[in-house]
């Protein structure tokens, strides 16, 4: 991780009218290269709102957001949109082409890639996401899952500077959305790209570095997803759902066994469980 | 399910009429469909014929998929039959059937109308059975791109085209999903007057539009975030070029033009 700031919002505030209630209010924070940040709160909360703000695809009212250094306005969101890589909700909707390997080449086409080398990036990028069997199939052959691996490898083809997931996992089953977490995780491995990844699912946030909190158009809390765990009684409050494994060990808390920290998983649990007992 | 979700009469093959540039297969079709009216007597009729046949031939497609591609036109082909048969009253009377005379300009006529008919549904169908859609939509595109200059805006044209055709299966889906989930609720769409049965139709109809309208918007937004800004300096990943096999191609159709207008009187 180093120190550099790659998105910047400062005070930022958001309504979709004028008559409308503040969907954002005041909202600052930065995302630094190669972090991987979560964004979490319920629904209504704003969360997808910073998604859209931070590629122009909608603008605020007060306050200003700053991309690599170019602050986001309608002269500068085409060059924006190259450093912001965005994957939707909707697996269908976001899939342009006829066939895998068309969507993929969509975004590159757009920017007026020469053909070879988007046959090169194509290889590249659908070996990353593991469907490079699937190059001529067409989309109502995929299933979900993989139809948003074949949306992470399009935006990946372009190599932009962030990659924003916005609730990708939201519309999949429990197999599709462990397998764009796998993804997503071998990314950031692989790739070195800074991740933003907006959710309301506090088991997708445990990988991150940082988690931003929003609740009612505001940054609630800033934290790292270990010490946001034992705040599950104010989680609770705000409308999310804190995971099993966290309510296991707060549980275990009250029966005054000692567990050294807030599990981030079932191995992490098990760990502490098994040490203990060999202790005891 | 998915067997009736390919998109038009595409028979996957690897052969010659497969290969060709799609551009030269619609641009020959194009023009075969005009000369088919110069053909006026039988050796005219038997080289377009043995073009259309032996294309057929070496396009490999089995024979039930062509004759599937014939079926709706077998009726139109019989009826001009007929109809020429019983309105021509030239040459002689070849022989009566109840009270109609039929005569030899009749049977003749019949004969080259069907022909036609026949030759032209031929050699379209074998378009639509070796090319997908996707490679006839670059074609058009290629072909229209110097209506550019006229403003006439021939990407956007083929990028609706493609799109429509992305999301015909996926809009077919949709629809079953409706329609069960509109079934399980008490519509009847198999049984009843036709007045009822086209009613029922509504509740099928207007979720899908809804559903159709916030996908395009949704799309929209998910192209403009790709960074789509319209046709200017895009370039494309599908390419078509013409080969020497194309140029053969075209050779031959120009001395199967000649010989046509050799051939007719």
């Amino acid at each position: 991780m180093s120190n550099l700031k790659l998105v910047e919002f400062r005070n930022v505030s958001f309504r979709y009218g004028d008559e409308q209630p503040w969907v954002l209010k005041n909202c600052s924070f930065e995302i630094y290269e190669q972090e991987w940040v979560a964004i979490i709160g319920h629904n209504g909360s704003g969360k997808s709102t910073i998604a859209k703000l931070m590629n122009g695809l909608l603008f605020p009212q007060e306050g200003e957001i700053y991309v690599a250094g170019k602050k986001v306005q309608e002269e500068t969101i085409w060059d924006i949109r190259k450093d912001v890589g965005m994957v939707f909700q909707n697996p269908d909707n976001q899939f342009v082409g006829t066939t895998v390997q068309d969507d993929v080449a969509f975004g590159m086409e757009n920017r007026g890639f020469p053909r070879e080398e988007m046959l090169a990036r194509l290889d590249d990028v659908l070996q990353a996401v593991r469907m490079e069997d699937y190059r001529l199939t067409e989309p109502h052959r995929l299933s979900g899952g993989q139809k948003q691996r074949v949306a992470i490898a399009s935006v990946l083809a372009v190599s932009p500077k962030v990659l924003i997931l916005d609730e990708a996992t939201a519309m999949l089953d429990p197999r599709g959305r462990k397998d764009i977490m796998k993804t997503v995780t071998n990314l950031k491995v692989n790739k070195d790209v800074t991740l933003l990844t907006i959710t309301h699912d506090l088991q997708e946030i445990v990988q991150a570095d940082r988690v931003i909190v929003m609740n009612e158009g505001q940054v609630w809390e800033e934290s790292s997803p270990r010490a946001l765990f034992s705040k599950q009684d104010a989680l609770r409050a705000i409308g999310l759902d804190v995971p099993f494994i966290a309510s296991l060990a707060k549980a275990l808390k009250q029966y005054d066994i000692p567990i050294t920290k807030e599990p981030l998983n079932y191995e992490e649990l098990l760990e502490d469980l098994w040490i203990l007992h060999s202790k005891t | 399910m998915n067997n009736a979700m390919v998109i038009g009469q595409y028979v996957p093959g690897n052969s010659l009429v497969h290969r060709l540039d799609p551009r030269t297969k619609i641009t020959i079709i194009f023009i075969f469909v005009f000369i088919v009216f110069l053909a006026n007597n039988i050796g005219s009729y038997t080289i377009l014929t043995i073009f259309a046949l032996s294309s057929m031939l070496t396009s490999r497609v089995p024979l039930k998929f062509v004759l599937k591609g014939l079926m709706p036109v077998w009726f139109l082909i019989i009826f001009t039959f007929i109809l020429h048969l019983i309105i021509t009253k030239e040459g002689t009377v070849v022989f009566e059937v109840f009270a109609f005379q039929v005569y030899s300009g009749g049977l003749i006529q019949g004969f080259a109308i069907s022909m036609r008919f026949f030759l032209l549904i031929l050699v379209t169908s074998l378009l639509t059975l070796t090319t997908t859609p996707i490679e006839i939509t670059d074609a058009i595109e290629s072909i229209l791109q110097p209506l550019k200059k006229v403003r006439f805006p021939v990407h956007e044209l083929a990028l609706m085209m493609s799109i429509s055709l992305r999301f015909i299966p996926t809009l077919l889906q949709e629809t079953e999903k409706i329609s069960k989930a509109q079934a399980s609720r008490g519509v009847d769409f198999r049984t009843g007057k036709i007045k009822d049965r086209i009613q029922a139709v509504v509740p099928l109809l207007v979720p899908l539009f809804v559903s159709a309208f916030k996908r395009a918007e949704e799309l929209a937004m998910a192209m403009e975030a790709r960074g789509y800004q319209g046709g200017e300096g895009r370039t494309k990943l599908r390419e078509l070029k013409l080969s020497k096999l194309d140029v053969w191609i075209y050779l031959l159709f120009v001395i199967v033009i000649i010989g046509l207008l050799i051939t007719r009187n």
